[in-house]
């Protein structure tokens, strides 16, 4: 409850500052020195080549690869003093979907960090699970074991546990790589909403044509930061081509749905 | 039953059931060889503590095998981490060295030393349950029961470790910390278990209870615990026989009970055994079948008058490349159903339950067809031609908008029955 009061007074405190953070595997560097503020809550996508270190920089952030240099901030502390504000979507590939749990128990994940030591979930957290299950919408397969799951499937219940977590502000890698058009739309709503709601969500994405669609900040990652901002500001074909090179295709693919999206507005 | 045999009777029980437990976490976090590498390198720990104190001391031995058995996991994690070295060939590794270590251990303590005291020490390798004593039970027992209570303990943070260690961490579980007390609760049952059943044989006991029990269960809880049955089971019988049959040692019985335990769970689980498999395999082919021909039979059924339900076999043929054979078969499977009947001739006629399904056939295909052109990129996972799916698998907007879309291109099949959907034609 501490958490809320603090979120809501500290207004002038940027929802996440990165400083400085650079990631070496094997001596080779993999980020080199980012700088990333996010001043208000809203939906960020992080884009660059494959290679870029986009999942690196995530992950980084989240405390799970060493960092070579660097300091997180969540709120204004350090990242480890507010986990409890902090939820995460892995990359659907990172986990073994024949773990034998069923969607419910995999969703109930997410409560564990508010239960804490030997506290087992109760049946406040099975209905608030399912809550989360529903806004997903596949609250009818809770019982069913998550390898019996399709892809779409799969990634909502990573979503799901997720909401689980009841955190301010999230971090997704590439969650709708791989998944059916329908999931990708339900994914876009559920990411809206939750912005609408007041939170953070900072989504690593792969399709350059529905960033203009999908977020209000963009960052551009190729091992360094190219830029980050408003996606009107920055996503332009000069800071495109410093990210992906000549690589025309995408760039023109990417300058067609900017234009699109203008010609909506 | 004498005073001896419940003795090793419940040393290896006890034994089973917390090798069951532990190798559960082993073999989804998929550790299984590392639990075998451990038992290898236990080996020169056991020679070691002999050639110190200079008699046997099942304490001391045991302690000797958790030092050299963990410093065989420390060369594999250093090895995989700071050189090119891959995990399964550290693995080899460190296993054969340790365990070739332990040998040459073993020789020289067999060469120098008097008879008396050295007894029993090459049942390290294969096993012996004839040297359980009663303080061993004590042992074995508190380490099953410690094993238990710190996973009933400890069971959600367990959970969410091995299922998804780095979204443990970023919920602010320990991870690492979590991961050495499973790697030391593997370590114990193998250290513990080593005179019962033998460093070659000790990573079976680990594994095999744990990978039948996931045959019969997708949930946790209840594949510990037949797990844990299933690795007392293992170990009672398996004593029972080395006991019976002078000079059969008691690790190569053990896993060889628990090798029936695993063969049975593997053919006949429900579900995920292979006959289960099997034969839902069959079924499956068969409704895929089914389908084709339906299918088949309904765009010729389109091409020709809508009254006219005979047709030649030869039509059909002309449309696709099946023999007759092929085609007479899978006629006779729907004949079964009452879809089509036979004529002479040559030719059969499709009934009016026959050509409903024939049209569900055709849109579920057609449906899916134009489900994959529209949305080529991403759902080729998805898609897959059974009609009875597309209500689940595809939302109802989507849905409708195909049948819109079908209906535009004056594809969608006409004769469908507003109310007749899948109840009649599974």
């Amino acid at each position: 409850m501490m958490t809320q009061v603090e979120t809501s007074t500290t207004a002038a405190v940027p929802v996440l500052d990165v400083h400085d953070v650079t990631v070496a595997y094997h001596r080779k560097p993999v980020i080199w020195d980012v700088d990333l503020t996010i001043n208000t809550p809203q939906l960020v996508g992080i884009v660059g080549p494959n290679g870029a270190g986009k999942s690196t920089l995530i992950k980084a952030i989240l405390g799970l690869v060493p960092m070579a240099s660097g300091r997180v901030s969540v709120y204004g502390k350090p990242f480890r003093q507010q986990r409890r504000l902090v939820g995460y979507v892995p990359q659907r590939e990172s986990v073994d979907w024949d773990f034998p749990v069923n969607v419910l128990d995999a969703v109930l994940m997410g409560t564990y960090g508010e239960l804490g030591w030997l506290r087992r979930p109760g049946r406040k957290q099975k209905a608030w699970a399912r809550e989360c299950l529903d806004q997903v919408g596949i609250a009818d397969l809770e019982a069913r074991q998550i390898g019996q799951l399709s892809g779409g499937q799969q990634q909502r219940v990573f979503l799901a546990r997720a909401l689980a977590q009841k955190a301010e502000i999230y971090f997704m890698d590439e969650p709708m790589a791989g998944v059916d058009a329908a999931t990708e739309r339900v994914i876009f709503e559920l990411l809206r909403q939750m912005r609408d709601d007041g939170k953070t969500v900072i989504v690593v994405h792969h399709d350059l044509r529905t960033i203009a669609g999908y977020f209000d900040e963009v960052v551009l990652l190729n091992m360094r930061l190219v830029a980050s901002g408003p996606v009107a500001e920055v996503f332009t074909n000069d800071n495109l081509r410093k990210t992906y090179g000549g690589r025309l295709g995408i760039l023109e693919d990417a300058g067609e749905a900017m234009r699109a999206q203008e010609r909506s507005q | 039953m004498s005073y001896t045999t419940t003795i090793i009777f419940a040393g290896t029980s006890l034994l089973g059931a917390c090798a069951g437990l532990v190798g559960c976490f082993a073999v989804l976090r998929r550790r299984a060889l590392v639990g075998d590498a451990l038992a290898h390198a236990a080996l020169p720990g056991v020679c070691l503590a002999f050639l110190v104190l200079g008699y046997r001391s099942l304490p001391a031995m045991l302690l000797g095998a958790f030092v050299t058995g963990i410093a065989g996991i420390v060369c594999i994690s250093t090895l995989r981490q700071f050189t090119r070295i891959k995990e399964d060939a550290a693995i080899g590794i460190v296993l054969s060295v340790f365990f070739g270590a332990g040998v040459v251990l073993l020789r020289v303590i067999m060469n120098s030393v008097s008879a008396g005291s050295k007894a029993g020490l090459e049942t390290y390798i294969y096993g012996k349950t004839t040297s359980i004593a009663l303080a061993d039970v004590y042992l074995i027992g508190g380490a099953a029961v410690g094993c238990l209570a710190i996973i009933v303990l400890l069971y959600k943070e367990f959970q969410v470790v091995v299922f998804d260690s780095e979204f443990a961490g970023v919920q602010g579980w320990p991870a690492f910390l979590l991961d050495l007390l499973l790697m030391a609760m593997i370590a114990f049952a193998v250290v513990i278990g080593l005179p019962a059943v033998g460093v070659v044989m000790m990573a079976a006991l680990l594994i095999i209870p744990a990978a039948a029990a996931r045959f019969w269960t997708e949930q946790l809880w209840v594949m510990l615990a037949m797990s844990a049955l299933m690795g007392a089971a293992m170990g009672a019988v398996g004593t029972t026989f080395s006991s019976r049959f002078e000079g059969l040692p008691a690790g190569p019985a053990i896993v060889l009970c628990g090798s029936v335990v695993f063969l049975i769970s593997l053919l006949t689980a429900p579900r995920r055994g292979l006959l289960a498999r099997l034969w839902s395999e069959r079924k499956f082919r068969r409704r895929m079948a089914r389908q084709r021909t339906l299918n088949v039979l309904y765009n010729v059924w389109e091409r020709s008058h809508p009254e006219v339900l005979s047709f030649a076999m030869d039509d059909v043929l002309r449309r696709k490349s099946w023999t007759f054979d092929e085609l007479h078969s899978a006629l006779g499977a729907l004949s079964r159903e009452g879809c089509v009947s036979f004529q002479p001739e040559g030719r059969f006629a499709m009934t009016d339950h026959g050509l409903q399904c024939a049209a569900m056939a055709a849109r579920g295909f057609r449906m899916w067809e134009l489900f994959l052109t529209e949305n080529a990129e991403a759902s080729s996972g998805i898609a897959d031609f059974d009609y009875r799916s597309l209500e689940e698998r595809l939302p109802r907007e989507m849905i409708a908008e195909l049948e819109e879309k079908l209906k535009e291109e004056g594809r969608y099949p006409t004769i469908m029955r507003r109310d007749g959907f899948s109840h009649e034609c599974n």
